[in-house]
């Protein structure tokens, strides 16, 4: 009876491994190219310009996981920018409008997790009323970009510490807190090992007995609260808020995931992998940068990235299986 | 009675669906230390009930009491914590996960909230060892075949230590090594006091195993009745409603000799990832039976000839020209069907239709632009829904809302509706009741009488000598005999199916 029959290879840490050598041929091939490309700071950098990206990403991992999609996380990082900027600027302290924003976030993808769960409507439906809500907000409050001149804001914007010849800004320190409590979560608790039966197999998830409704509300209210957190990082990082700031975030948050290995059908992934999806995501940047090309050839390139990927990856998982059976 | 209190009791029950009473007053009552056959044909209610106590649905009215106290289980949840554990009929655990997280996922040992791998790893292989799996559990469930995700079901159920133990179908892709396993491990745990309900289709293993037998039809409830007290042929006549004779009965035309026939499909030393070597005859309007043990080779090779698993070596003749079938649309086609034996997780496309997913092969093979009429594709659903008796409110229901078993009989009658020229069946009995199982018999000489070829693979070797014409017989991957028409009887089958010196096979190239 040991003889049971393989018919499928776990292609669950192949697709990680792929991400971080692509990581690292990427950052590579750039030191190659390019003079002054190699070193610590350039690579504490990436950290530096793409915390909040990271934290949005992770929070949409959550969701992807369960089979699940969030795309109003752009919006609600967006309208924390706004909101926090315009109660600052009336003079509310910090220690007020930033946990109000994060229970805001928090409270919006309770909200949406709750009417997707409780009428079984479309997640993508869902949220993206979301995302009109609460990018109609920001405009709501102000169509112009509003300056933050508080002083906590301004030290945590300039606030860092120096390791070698780099630096990394207080803040990114929420985006590797942000991590770690993920991966912890997904990894030790039986919440996060649900996340994973959910988007394995719903029904079976029921039928085990476990408490799908509560895991699948939690994944949204997760998703909103990690875009809020981002909204302060990001209002550290520009100390501005603005209302049409960050369009299209969602899918790089997305495609970070994928990028990283998540499935979109949900129950494989992790947030190691959508940490380094956001970081390739920087690289290219980076080096989009220093080719003093336009941005939008970031966008370009991440795109065959995805199409390149995602052909990888599903051509590995073929191949792995051939051999196996053969 | 009196000595053997009462653990579990249901009284009244009743379940309405949108255009169908699933049940309709229905009692049950199990004691402790009791294996408790719960038995009707597809569509009887047997799950449904099941799923009532397990608060999977909400009843429509009726009590259950649970060691005399009634109880309202909401989820399958709450109805764990009272101590009913449950293997539902249907798939019911994660693909993506580990087997020993699908054991213990929900109920992880662990402190301050921090999941323990080490003990889980350990615990789970110490569990699956006592059901004779040796696995690696670590490995994703979804590496490892049908039976075996079927006894990782089987045994997370068992060691939550429940006071009600309920298993629907649980053999129904199980070998009979592992059935006797199985059975053993349900005789330990009444001992210990458990209840167990056991659903199946496989009369034998109700004798087998069981104490008591209630007997459910068309949603209501029929009797009650020592297990011992109730012999076969009075059972089935309770099942299916009135006396049933011929349930033995061979059909006559897969006996008959209707000299020689015309050649449909050779194989010659074709090979595939899956299996080397094979040469095959299958002649036009002949019933050719594949026997062997689970994994022997023989649904290797229909997924060999449907172009499932490519030929890498060897040659495929179709009505005697050299034919390359390199996916299955090649091979339906070529007037090929094969109706697959997973057809648990495959083949059912659950929103769909009961007409709809009848068509659905029929529809590939003409091409998805040439439309059918909607009153030609009507006709031909009632014809098969009449056919294989499936019980459905109407042929416009959504499939996921059949019983298991009816679900099956749709993906049947799918391959059917193709009218292929060679229809090859895998398992196409399994977790159909008696009564149907019967029918399909029937059937499939009635096809062959028609002049359609057919393969025809079945775990029972009694429905195999029912059925086929001819028989080839597999070990290891390999033809080890060939039986035809008089010559097939249990003996012959199971002797080459074992193996031995005296059984090796007289030439190397079987016709
Ligand atoms: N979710 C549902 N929605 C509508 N009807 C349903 C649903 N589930 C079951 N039914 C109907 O209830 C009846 C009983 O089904 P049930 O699944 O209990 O049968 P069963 O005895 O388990 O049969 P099988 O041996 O085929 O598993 C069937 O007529 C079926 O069509
Ligand atoms: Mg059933």
């Amino acid at each position: 009876m040991s003889g049971a029959i393989q018919k499928k290879p776990g292609n669950r840490n192949i697709s990680l491994l792929i991400t971080t050598l692509l990581f690292f041929v990427l950052f590579g091939a750039g030191s190659l190219a390019y003079d002054r490309f190699f070193s610590l700071s350039t690579f504490l950098n990436l950290f530096n310009d793409n915390a909040y990206l990271i934290i949005v990403a992770i929070g949409v991992t959550f969701v992807l996981l369960t089979g699940g999609i969030d795309i109003s996380v752009a919006s609600t990082l967006a309208f924390t920018c706004v909101f926090s900027a315009h109660l600052l600027r009336l003079g509310v302290p910090p220690v007020v409008v930033i946990p109000l924003v994060l229970l805001i976030g928090l409270g919006v993808g309770l909200l949406m997790g709750y009417l997707i769960q409780t009428f079984h409507l479309q997640p993508f439906i869902v949220t993206l009323a979301g995302q009109f809500f609460m990018r109609g907000f920001c405009a709501v409050i102000s169509t112009n970009s509003i300056p933050i001149t508080d002083t906590f804001y301004k030290y945590m914007a300039l606030g860092k510490v120096s390791i070698g010849k780099g630096k990394l800004y207080y803040y990114v320190f929420f985006a590797l807190v942000v991590l770690a409590a993920a991966y912890y979560t997904l990894r030790f608790t039986r919440f996060g090992r649900g996340v994973y039966a959910v988007g394995g197999s719903e029904q079976s998830a029921v039928l085990m007995g476990l408490p799908v409704t509560r895991i699948k509300i939690a994944v949204y209210a997760i998703s909103g609260f990690c875009a809020a957190l981002a909204g302060v990082v990001f209002s550290f990082y520009t100390l501005a808020g603005y209302s049409l700031q960050n369009m299209g975030l969602e899918m790089d948050a997305i495609s970070s995931a994928v990028i990283g290995g998540t499935l979109l059908s949900g129950g494989v992934g992790s947030v190691i992998g959508t940490t380094f999806g956001a970081l390739i995501q920087g690289v290219i940047q980076t080096i989009v940068t220093y080719q003093n090309l336009n941005t939008w050839w970031t966008k370009v390139t991440i795109a065959a990235l995805l199409c390149v990927f995602i052909v990888i990856q599903r051509g590995i998982a073929l191949r792995a299986e051939r051999r196996k059976s053969g | 009675m009196d000595t053997q209190e009462k653990l579990l009791e249901m009284e009244h029950i009743t379940k309405k669906f949108p255009g169908v009473v699933a049940l309709r007053d229905v009692q049950f009552a199990l004691r402790r230390g009791e294996i408790h056959a719960l038995l009707g044909e597809n569509g009887a209610g047997k799950s449904t009930l099941i799923k009532v106590l397990t608060g999977v649905f909400e009843r429509d009215g009726g009590d259950i009491f649970l060691e005399g106290r009634a109880v309202s289980p909401q989820s399958p949840q709450a109805a764990q914590n009272m101590g009913i554990s449950t293997v539902y009929q249907e798939v019911n655990l994660c693909p993506n996960l580990s087997v020993a997280e699908n054991v213990y996922i929900g109920r992880e040992p662990g402190s301050a909230g921090r999941i323990d791998w080490k003990t889980i790893n350990r615990k789970a292989a110490e569990l699956l060892s006592r059901f004779d799996l040796h696995i690696d559990v670590t490995q994703n469930l979804d590496r490892y075949s049908v039976a075996v995700q079927q006894m990782v079901a089987i045994a997370r159920a068992v060691d939550i230590s429940a006071k009600v133990l309920i298993l629907d179908e649980p053999t129904s892709s199980l070998t009979a090594v592992e059935v006797r396993k199985l059975f053993e491990i349900m005789r330990m745990l009444k001992a210990r006091g458990m209840g167990i309900i056991f659903v199946t289709h496989f009369l034998d293993q109700v004798y087998e195993v069981s104490d008591t037998i209630t007997v459910l039809r068309g949603g209501e409830y029929v009797c009650s009745s020592p297990t011992a007290e109730l012999p076969k042929m009075q059972l089935v006549a309770r099942m299916i409603g009135k006396e049933y004779e011929d349930l033995e009965s061979r059909p006559s035309s897969s006996l008959a000799d209707r000299g020689k026939r015309d050649l449909f499909l050779r194989l010659q030393g074709a090979a595939s990832a899956q299996i080397s070597h094979v040469d095959i005859d299958i002649q036009k309007g002949e019933v050719l039976g594949f026997s062997g043990l689970l994994g022997s080779g023989r649904s290797e090779i229909a997924r060999l000839i449907f172009g499932v698993d490519p030929i890498v070596t060897g040659g495929l003749e179709i009505g005697g020209r050299k034919t390359a079938v390199k996916e299955p649309i090649t091979a339906m086609r070529a007037g090929i069907g094969f109706c697959p034996e997973n057809r648990k997780s495959e083949g059912i496309v659950g929103e769909l239709s009961v007409r709809e997913n009848i068509m659905l092969a029929l529809q590939a093979k003409q091409g998805m632009l040439r439309a059918m009429s909607r009153r030609q594709s009507e006709k031909l659903a009632d014809e098969y829904i009449e056919a294989l008796s499936i019980k459905t409110p109407s042929r416009e229901q959504s499939i996921h809302n059949l019983s298991g078993g009816n679900q099956q009989k749709v993906i049947l009658a799918r391959w059917l509706a193709t009218a292929p020229d060679l229809l090859m069946l895998d398992e196409p009995t399994r977790g159909i009741d008696i009564g149907t199982k019967a029918e399909i018999q029937k059937l499939v000489t009635k096809l062959a009488g028609e002049g359609m070829s057919l393969v025809f693979i079945s775990s029972e070797v009694d429905e195999m000598v029912r059925c086929c014409g001819r028989m080839v017989i597999l070990r290891d991957k390999k033809l080890v005999g060939e039986l035809t028409g008089e010559e097939i009887s249990e003996d012959m089958i199971v002797k080459y199916m074992a193996g031995g010196e005296q059984f090796e096979p007289k030439t190397e190239t079987i016709q």
